[in-house]
């Protein structure tokens, strides 16, 4: 009994851990421009097949796509922000919403051109496949490895906010933009900065989710709920409030799915509308 | 935009003048209405698509009242749309095939779950307000699929049986009585929009649409008229939906599903927000458009709705509609 609960929470841990890395750029961004990104998850597709094709076409080993797959996602992102998203940014949030929605349309039937609608699985080198026992617990080394990898980037992320000069800027602009410009900083160059960023973590993720979840050309569409409930959720621009959001909703949604398979995705939904009603600002947000 | 005049304030026209100028019919939309008879003679073929079209439009113009004239952004009103096609098509499973009052339950179905989900959705904004219509859907979704031995679950809602419509037309497989009903009910609810969206009501919220912070303080409030809207526009999407249970004689999931949602909006970004004839132009186009390439596989033709919404966004951003007007010469009193 406890070993299967141990189970269900490591699992859900993990499972909120990918979702964490795939969102926690958005929440930044949206944060920062109040710009609402529904692209973003096709950004993590992006990434998802520099994976694939790296591995397939190049013969790259796995990890050593993992930056690829950031850096290429990165450029792609800034491309679209400087050139189409930006436009936008004193624009409604349906006009924001309606770009972001044809841009996932458009990635989506680009990637069925290019990979076709099924299942690109990919192939994980040995010493992550496997699992580790521990204390009767078996613990899937994949999932292990994900832990280990969204940890260093919240131990990362949150370094790099609190105490670097260029964190100490996005904090500025998200708490008062208005403030920030007068104070000299370069918000528009910040936020340019972030986006790459952002779009990269969710190249990773991206990347990082063909081995837990799948890679098709849905997936940009599909996780881009769960993003959204992360993002709302954890509240704007909080990191810490992200990866609480994350973890909670990935243990929530393995334990639900194991425990009440009857209510689905069903219970999800519902804890979402009752948040977001009591808290419209998330769980963790500040304003 | 007919408002903007130099002359003096004690000239320009009173506010009923102003609203009366508005409400006046003019040449060209007497003349859209009757071409859209005109599938009747021209093309008894396509009566189920021009069907369909009617009901998409009365969907569009249902989220035009919330979208485009109360600034309230949805992305699951296919929610009600399901809730009025489910209403109607159980009503008829069990045995009352009366159209009619099928549509009256429908609409009251839906505007009862409009009227309580309002209560949420007024209340948030943003992108708090977008999550909670989507998942508002999504949670609709999820339990028509999991209430099975009602719904039918994924198979959808069989056994609808009609009766013949007002006792006289009954529903045939060419679609005449079909489509003379959806078009029928279309122009009905289009009149009553009409009247909603030209009356004081109506331009409170559009005055909500720009400032929902200013608006109580003139003697509007907000909430309220939200809620009011809401519950509206809820009742109307239902009746499109028991419109088309009604006439397909089935119902399944995908009437409650994202992707009813997010087209209706993508039909009125189309052709224009806030304008009444927007959804039902861009209802029309993107109906043609996707039973024109129905053998195209649905990823590319999404790859051109895509990018369709992307340039309407950046470049026409009023829609079609509001491109157009834009290129005519402007009339004095123009809606």
């Amino acid at each position: 009994m406890t070993t299967q609960i141990v189970g269900i929470l490591f699992d859900g841990l993990a499972f909120g851990m990918l979702l964490f890395v795939l969102s926690v750029g958005l929440s930044v961004t949206l944060g920062l421009m109040n710009f609402i990104n529904l692209a973003h998850g096709s950004f993590a597709m992006i990434g998802g097949y520099v994976t694939l094709t790296l591995m397939r076409e190049g013969g790259w080993p796995f990890l050593a796509t993992l930056p690829a797959a950031f850096v290429i996602t990165a450029l792609i992102s800034v491309a679209f922000e400087r050139t189409l998203f930006r436009r936008l940014y004193r624009s409604t949030a349906l006009n924001q919403v309606l770009l972001t929605i044809g841009l996932v349309f458009v990635s989506a039937a680009i990637a069925a051109y290019f990979y076709g609608t099924v299942q690109q699985p990919i192939q994980v080198p040995d010493y992550l496949r496997g699992s580790h026992e521990i204390a009767g617990v078996s613990f899937a080394t994949y999932r292990l490895f994900l832990l280990v990898v969204a940890l260093f980037l919240v131990a990362l992320l949150i370094g790099g906010l609190e105490y670097t000069r260029f964190g100490a800027r996005i904090r500025a602009a998200v708490d008062d933009q208005r403030m920030a410009r007068g104070l000299g900083i370069d918000v528009d160059s910040v936020f340019a900065v972030t986006f790459a960023l952002g779009s990269g973590l969710a190249g990773l993720g991206g990347a990082l989710a063909i081995e837990i979840v799948g890679l098709d050309p849905s997936f940009g569409f599909h996780y881009l709920v769960f993003m959204l409930i992360v993002v709302a959720v954890g509240g704007l621009g909080s990191v810490g409030g992200s990866f609480a959001a994350a973890a909670l909703l990935g243990i929530f949604d393995v334990a639900g799915k194991y425990y009440v398979p009857a209510l689905g995705s069903f219970l999800i939904y519902i804890v979402l509308i009752v948040l977001l009603f009591v808290r419209p600002r998330g769980l963790f947000g500040k304003r | 935009m007919p408002a903007i005049r130099t002359t003096p304030a004690d000239t320009a026209p009173g506010p009923q003048a102003f609203l009366a100028a508005q409400t006046r019919w003019r040449l060209v939309e007497i003349l859209f209405w009757l071409a859209l008879l005109s599938p009747f003679f021209l093309l008894p073929t396509y009566l189920t698509l021009a069907s369909q079209i009617a009901i998409t439009a009365l969907f569009a113009l249902s989220v035009d009242l919330i979208l485009g004239y109360a600034g309230i952004i949805t992305l699951g009103h296919a929610l009600f749309f399901g809730i009025g096609a489910y209403t109607a098509g159980l009503v008829a499973k069990w045995g009352w095939g009366e159209a009619i009052s099928g549509l009256v339950l429908a609409a009251l179905a839906a505007g009862f779950v409009g009227y309580v989900t309002g209560f949420i959705i007024t209340r948030v904004h943003h992108l708090a307000l977008i999550m909670i219509t989507l998942g508002l859907g999504l949670v609709a979704v999820e339990a028509a699929n999991s209430a099975s031995w009602l719904t039918g679950g994924a198979d959808g809602l069989q056994g609808v049986r009609m009766w013949k419509l007002l006792g006289t037309f009954e529903f045939d497989l060419w679609g005449y009585s079909a489509y003379g009903y959806s078009l029928g009910a279309l122009f009905v609810f289009f009149l009553i929009s009409r009247r909603i969206v030209h009356s004081p009501f109506g331009l409170s919220l559009r005055g909500i649409r720009e400032n929902l912070d200013r608006m109580p303080a003139i003697g509007a409030p907000s909430r309220a008229r939200l809620h009011k809207i809401y519950v509206i526009s809820a009742a109307m999407a239902g009746v499109a939906g028991a419109l088309l249970a009604q006439t397909t004689e089935t119902v399944s999931l995908e009437t409650l599903g994202f992707q009813r949602s997010a087209d209706v909006v993508i039909m009125l970004i189309l052709g224009g927000t806030g304008r009444l004839y927007g959804g039902i132009v861009g209802a029309i186009i993107f109906m043609i458009a996707r039973d024109q390439l129905a053998d195209m596989n649905p990823q590319y033709w999404y790859f051109w709705i895509g990018l369709l919404l992307v340039a309407v966004v950046l470049f026409l951003s009023n829609g079609i509609l509001g491109g157009l007007d834009r290129l005519l010469p402007r009339r004095r009193g123009d809606a």
